[in-house]
């Protein structure tokens, strides 16, 4: 998937995706066809021919209206791309065919006959006559009647605990069986076409659906930051010189916890220049430094798909493969094990890259000494160099930063202008750790004009 | 029917207050002492008495009508403590008749007769007490109460119940309908009642040529007899949810009413402890203004009192007005004590309950949060002093104009300078937002900077030194001192040492 030409082609569908029109058309669509293969998988496995049968019409009806609405709307709709274009006029002769006519009206005709059918069971010792219904009064509501007075406001719905498994007992089937016979006709109509099974289906249509739903996926995952005003865009794809150069981007991830929790997010500038290859993130904890890392790795990875990316405008190289190298946090008392595993993986990261890889390393060998960790960095930031990657290593050890002209050393500071940002600013600086507890103040949002704001408004 | 104790027109709250901040109020104040004795082992107590003090009553109104209905339980402590223990029985007589059976349709009606000649007993004992010593409660809440009990609770309800159950009960015959679903089993399922016309009876129960699509279950299927009762449960369901949901009315309030009791129970509980340890108790007076800065005589902390059971020293603090009122003084002088006696009382005043003074006036306060120094977190994944931040962060996020902080030794972890810059922000920021602040600190610069700047609207109460240097663990007016006391410990604990000076004779 790092071929230009196909991430072209999946940018402008995407582009397509992100018109509400055209947006609104295919949700419709994604949503039918999942409700229709909830139904069909149930179908599977059922074992009672008829309720079996039942169920596959059911995913059949939803697909048959899916199929027709998408071809309808599409051809309602402006479009861009290629690819929906194609789709539409394929859809709209597929959707006219005969034969997809012909299905499209059983399974309707089908439904409204078979859920029209009403019984009654007269049920005495063992014996269960099964009659069509007549008429016959609701003693419930009778019951119901009586207690009515005693109904308080807000009070809840009660449920029972009625044993509804999906499939049909031999009781049931036995029952089933009599429906059948008071009625033939429309039990018949439905094995015959039941008997058609997956044929019913154009694979065209379901491998469109798939694919659909990975890009809707991802914008419904994004939308709710767009309208709060971050920046989301297509990368230009930069084949080499390796140049990134991001405009105020951001974790999308810690953007969306932000956002849940109305904390507001501070976008970040990454910018690589010519011979450039390394971010080194160092600063005070709390700053932003695995949210720079990480923010970097999904610019790498999102825009591989042809997705948007986070950020206002952007300049991406192609990468061929995302490493990273996050803490995993199970053992934290056996440092050794932990440096150990780090190193195993950090190995198995390096000998799977090439010079268009981008790596990610978070706070990696912190669990050992300081000299240990500049050891250990140096060494694996001079394999990523001489392999041309592009990384990212946040660290504490400032003097990681210095090491080649290669390296661009960012730093994450304290804001002290608005307590509500959760996330800070990275940016090019030379690294020197250094924290003072009237910025610390600040950063906590208690300076006197913040407290009395927060306790006035 | 409504039980009505706690509000005069609406149910109480049904969540008790959590949160970390919360949580920090209930550590600070060392709240589970003052619970344990409220609740004398009845955890229905402690929950309830626990959710009021924590949901501050934001209406004097309010605290009076409970504080009426407290003064009810204390006239009569007997005649509500078997209120509370005939609403529990029933309730625990309830709760085990369902035991660990499933609630299915059929198990709910069944058992819902049986369950309402219980409830039924004890409402008929509820209704004699409203009718003799009820008489003698002179609260809107208890009058109230005993009033409903009288004109609402008739047999009729129950001889009804009684008619459908036994009808349902003796029912053998069963006529159920349901319609076909889309996903191939019934949906709809109604118990119907046969048609008298135009069919005649010996049509629908007798086998006829009518009847000929009959599915038989064998005798030794067992497993088909189970499904046919649970089919029968289906057409059940809505004359079970009838009848089941009567019962739950019934409990319902009978649950409602055992929580609200639970507090005037707890109440109680707690009055026969304190009146034990020899201290005062006093129905405060709550102003609907001016914010929580309060007027005491004779203040103690409840819990201290609890834990020593004697008389304690009691203090006096006159803040009324004051939005500061800082704290200093020797080490284990009294002034955690009285600050958590301070927190503890605005508690108490605002759910309604008494407090530990002779007397008592204060405000009502939007919010009560504590922030105190914690020493031992060795979690801890922020620094010291950041985590000290922190929490200031969040109490400032959540305290609104009208709310009452308690500090104690805050903002230590840092020096003396940097401390005293932030707090003075913090608390200057706070008490202009319209913030009461009670502060016990060590931090000279800001105790007596902010006496320099803005003496008006604050207290200065400093630990109180007879001239031979004991402490009376009483706290006066007097201005804060640049040393602390912890030479006193050291020199108690470790023994003199040379390079301890003696410490200044203090005036006033």
């Amino acid at each position: 998937m790092s071929d230009v030409g196909t991430l072209g082609y999946r940018q402008e569908v995407c582009r397509d995706l992100e018109t509400p029109p055209v947006r609104a058309v295919v949700d419709a669509f994604a949503t039918s066809m999942n409700t229709m293969h909830t139904k069909l998988a149930r179908a599977e496995r059922l074992s009672f021919p008829y309720q079996k049968a039942m169920w596959y019409r059911a995913g059949v009806e939803l697909y048959c209206g899916a199929v027709e609405k998408l071809a309808r709307d599409l051809g309602d709709v402006p479009i861009a791309s290629t690819g929906l274009r194609e789709l539409g006029a394929y859809l709209r002769e597929y959707a006219g065919s005969a034969e997809f006519r012909a299905l499209s009206d059983e399974v309707r005709s089908l439904g409204r006959e078979l859920e029209g059918i009403s019984y009654t069971l007269a049920i005495h010792a063992s014996r269960i006559a099964v009659h069509l219904y007549e008429g016959e009064v609701d003693y419930s509501t009778e019951v119901a009647a009586t207690f009515e007075r005693f109904r308080q406001a807000g009070s809840k719905t009660y449920d029972f605990r009625i044993h509804e498994l999906a499939e049909l007992n031999h009781v049931e089937e036995a029952i089933f069986e009599q429906l059948v016979q008071l009625r033939p006709e429309p039990f018949a109509r439905l094995r015959v076409l039941a008997s058609r099974g997956a044929a019913a289906f154009e694979p065209a249509v379901l491998q469109f659906e798939r694919e659909v739903q990975f890009y809707l996926a991802y914008l419904d995952l994004v939308a709710p930051l767009r309208a709060g005003g971050l920046g989301f865009c297509y990368p230009s794809l930069d084949q080499p010189p390796r140049q990134i150069d991001v405009l105020d981007s951001f974790d999308v991830v810690l953007a969306l916890e932000l956002q849940r929790t109305k904390g507001s997010v501070v976008t970040n500038d990454l910018r690589l220049s010519d011979g450039e290859r390394i971010f080194v993130v160092t600063g005070p904890n709390q700053g932003g430094k695995t949210t720079y890392a990480r923010t970097l790795g999904q610019l790498g990875y999102v825009a591989r798909l042809g997705l948007p990316v986070p950020g206002r405008r952007a300049r991406l190289p192609v990468c061929d493969r995302v490493f990273t190298l996050f803490e995993r946090g199970e053992h934290p008392e056996d440092l050794r094990g932990k440096l150990e595993e780090e190193l195993t993986r950090a190995r198995a990261m390096l000998d799977g890259a090439s010079g268009r890889s981008l790596l990610v390393f978070n706070e990696s060998f912190s669990s050992t000494s300081l000299r240990d960790a500049t050891a250990l960095g140096r060494r694996v930031l001079d394999e990523i160099l001489a392999r041309g990657a592009i990384a990212v290593y946040v660290t504490f050890v400032d003097e990681l930063s210095r090491r080649d002209p290669a390296i661009v050393s960012v730093v994450s500071t304290v804001l002290p202008e608005d307590p509500t940002r959760r996330t800070f600013r990275v940016v090019r600086a030379r690294a020197d750790g250094r924290a003072f507890a009237t910025a610390l103040a600040q950063k906590y949002g208690l300076t006197y004009e913040q407290v009395r704001r927060s306790c006035a408004p | 029917m409504r039980a009505y104790l706690l509000f005069p027109d609406r149910d109480p709250p049904v969540e008790t207050p959590s949160g970390p901040r919360i949580e920090e109020l209930r550590r600070d104040l060392d709240l589970p002492p003052v619970l344990d004795a409220f609740a004398a082992g009845d955890e229905a107590i402690r929950t309830s008495v626990e959710r009021l003090l924590l949901t501050l009553l934001d209406d004097a109104r309010l605290v009076r009508y409970r504080q009426e209905a407290v003064a009810d339980c204390l006239a009569e402590p007997d005649t509500v403590r078997e209120l509370y223990r005939i609403v529990g029985d029933a309730l625990e007589a309830e709760r085990r008749a369902w035991g660990w059976l499933e609630r299915s349709a059929s198990t709910v009606l069944y058992r819902s007769l049986r369950v309402m000649a219980g409830l039924l007993d004890a409402l008929r004992t509820m209704r004699r007490i409203a009718d003799g010593p009820g008489r003698r409660f002179r609260s809107r809440a208890f009058t109230g109460l005993f009033e409903r009990l009288r004109t609402e609770l008739d047999d009729r309800f129950f001889d009804e119940a009684a008619g459908h159950l036994k009808r349902l009960h003796d029912e053998d015959r069963r006529l159920l309908s349901a319609r076909l679903g889309a996903e191939g089993r019934g949906v709809d399922w109604t118990l119907r009642t046969p048609r008298a016309h135009p069919v005649p009876l010996w049509r629908r129960w007798v086998p006829a040529r009518r009847d000929r699509h009959t599915v038989i279950i064998a005798d030794q299927d067992e497993t088909g007899h189970r499904i046919l009762g649970e089919i029968v449960d289906r057409g059940m369901g809505t004359a079970a949810v009838a009848l089941g949901r009567s019962t739950d009315h019934l409990v319902q309030f009978l649950r409602a009413l055992k929580g609200e009791l639970a507090f005037y129970v707890g109440t109680l509980n707690l009055h026969d402890r304190l009146i034990a340890s020899g201290n005062p108790v006093a129905f405060p007076e709550v102003a609907s203004t001016g914010g929580p800065s309060c007027v005491a005589q004779g203040l103690y902390d409840v819990g201290l009192a609890l834990r020593l059971a004697r008389p304690l020293v009691l203090n006096d603090l006159d803040a009324g007005g004051k939005r500061f009122v800082a704290l200093t003084g020797a080490n284990q002088g009294g002034k955690s004590t009285l600050l958590r006696a301070v927190g503890l009382a605005q508690l108490l005043a605002q759910s309604g309950c008494f407090v530990g003074a002779r007397s008592y006036t204060t405000g009502l306060a939007s919010g009560v949060f504590a922030h105190f120094r914690r020493e031992e977190d060795a979690a801890m994944k922020l620094g010291k002093l950041e985590e000290e931040l922190s929490r200031f962060s969040a109490i400032v996020q959540a305290v609104r104009a009208g709310g009452l902080v308690l500090c104690n030794e805050s903002l230590n972890s840092t020096n003396e300078r940097d401390g005293s810059e932030i707090a003075t922000q913090i608390v200057g920021g706070l008490v202009d937002g319209g913030v009461v602040v009670v502060y016990v600190t060590f931090l000279f610069e800001f105790a007596d900077g902010w006496r320099r700047d803005r003496p008006e609207g604050s207290l200065f109460l400093r630990v109180e030194r007879l001239a031979d240097g004991t402490r009376t663990f009483r706290l006066a007016p007097g201005p804060p001192l640049p040393t602390s006391f912890g030479e006193d410990l050291g020199r108690r604990i470790l023994g003199p040492s040379p390079a301890l000076e003696p410490p200044a004779p203090i005036a006033g």
